[in-house]
């Protein structure tokens, strides 16, 4: 069969970001109006001179601290309950309701509760952490659940330690499915985050600019903030994922270790 | 004394024992033997503890070391590392892993390893494990007849005052351990 010709491969996404622009460009130029659909570099003049703002470090920093602290209490929370859940049945039948209806109720429905319960500059934190919890709680009690009952069996016979038993067979064994988690949920913890700062007014935030841009009709500040949220939120996936990837592999936890040959 | 008395035990609808009664002493080796699916992984189940769904009593004569018919080693730990997890004792792991020819592997990991040099590490560690009572299920597969006469030697000078329960499909394998065959047919009648 004939080979079909490709790009090179670091290529491929430069090219593909250059197309989509290329179509923003054009949707831009059919509707002729700035406010309504901003061309690129319009967007490009507004997020370069907001970046030279104190105000636009400032927000970026507390979104990202109030986001940051959300989803790690959902990581830890989340690691915690999946342990339990995976660990007794009472508990997965107690608290497994709990999770479906956080997984199913809207996230605006939490936020306008929330605005009624909890100071304002809190929720954000509080938000992300909520609809992040049941994808790391499942992920982990799912890695526990699967972890090799072989394995357990003979950390029984040879009397291997609590704590030998979770760092030796339940960790490498919850790793992937944590990672995956966390890869998914971290996006998920973003979106909910900024939405909950927009509903909320939370001072110093990106949610809050992107308010303000809204009532003032400024678009091009809307696209700015939001290209803002979508770079920090890829920035921060790419240094966790690094951070993630270069510790499984030193306690070789990754997946390209090569499984044991049968006898 | 590991005792089992009026043993009965079933998958579903499938009687695997209908009152099996064994007594064994405090030492010597035994080699459990019989068609696939008599029970013989079963009974070294029962008598590990790891089985307990059953009727009847199962009286174990002190701590069990097996090494499985899956080797069951941590993928993430060296060959060093999977021994003396279960004994603490460097030269003790060292010993061993040398006696069993694996003194150039210590450092590697189960998936760089050969099947053979997988089987010496799972037995290795069942030996470094302080305990009474050993079960070996299959133990030499995969193992070259040279290797196989090594082990074979070094498991019984390490385990003469101790109780073997072996099984293996090979009547070579047996009387090389100088065991005594328990031979198990169908639903628990036992032929000694």
């Amino acid at each position: 069969m004939k080979k079909r010709a490709s790009l090179p491969a670091p290529l491929r996404p430069v090219l593909a970001f250059a197309f989509w622009i290329g179509v923003w460009w054009i949707i831009s130029a059919i509707v002729g109006s700035e406010v309504l659909v901003p061309s690129p570099p319009a967007v490009a003049v507004r997020l370069f001179a907001l970046f030279g703002t104190a105000e636009f470090h400032l927000s970026v920093l507390f979104s990202v601290l109030r986001i940051t602290a959300g989803f790690a209490s959902a990581v830890l929370i989340g690691t915690v309950t999946g342990i339990l859940c995976a660990g007794s049945k009472t508990a997965d039948a107690l608290l497994s309701p709990l999770f479906g209806v956080i997984k199913a109720t809207p996230v605006a429905s939490f936020i306008i509760l929330a605005l009624v319960w909890i100071n304002k500059e809190i929720i954000p934190v509080f938000i992300s952490a909520l609809m992040t919890l049941p994808v790391i709680h499942g992920n982990v009690r799912e890695g526990i659940l699967k972890t090799d009952v072989q394995l357990i069996e003979m950390a029984r016979i040879f009397g291997l330690s609590r704590k030998q038993k979770l760092l030796k067979i339940y960790l490498p064994s919850v790793s992937p499915y944590l990672t995956a988690g966390v890869r998914t949920s971290l996006g998920l913890a973003w979106k909910a985050g900024v939405a909950s700062e927009v509903l909320c007014f939370a001072a110093l935030s990106i949610g809050n600019k992107l308010y303000q841009a809204k009532v003032y009709l400024e678009t091009a500040d809307m696209f700015a903030w939001t290209v803002t949220v979508i770079v920090i939120s890829m920035i921060i996936e790419k240094i966790l994922m690094s951070l993630i990837t270069a510790y499984q592999k030193r306690k070789r936890y990754d997946g390209n270790k090569k499984p044991e040959k049968s006898v | 004394m590991t005792e089992i008395k009026n043993l009965k035990k079933a998958f579903d609808k499938n009687v695997v024992f209908d009152g099996l009664s064994l007594a064994l002493p405090e030492r010597g080796v035994f080699a459990l033997k019989g068609p696939s699916g008599c029970g013989k992984t079963t009974l070294l189940r029962i008598i590990s503890g790891l089985d307990r769904d059953y009727e009847g009593t199962v009286e174990c004569g002190g701590r069990i070391s097996y090494v499985f018919q899956e080797n069951r080693l941590i993928p993430t730990l060296t060959a060093f590392e999977n021994v003396n997890i279960v004994c603490h004792n460097e030269a003790k792991t060292r010993r061993l892993l040398d006696r069993v020819k694996l003194s150039d592997s210590i450092d590697k990991y189960p998936g760089e390893l050969s099947g053979g040099m997988n089987r010496r590490v799972a037995i290795a560690r069942a030996l470094a494990y302080d305990h009474e009572i050993l079960l070996l299920d299959e133990p030499f597969t995969a193992l070259d007849e040279e290797v196989k006469a090594d082990v074979t030697a070094l498991i019984k000078e390490l385990e003469s005052d101790r109780l073997v329960i072996m099984v293996t499909h090979d009547p070579d394998e047996a009387s090389a351990m100088g065991a005594e065959v328990i031979e198990l047919t169908s639903c628990a009648r036992i032929n000694l």
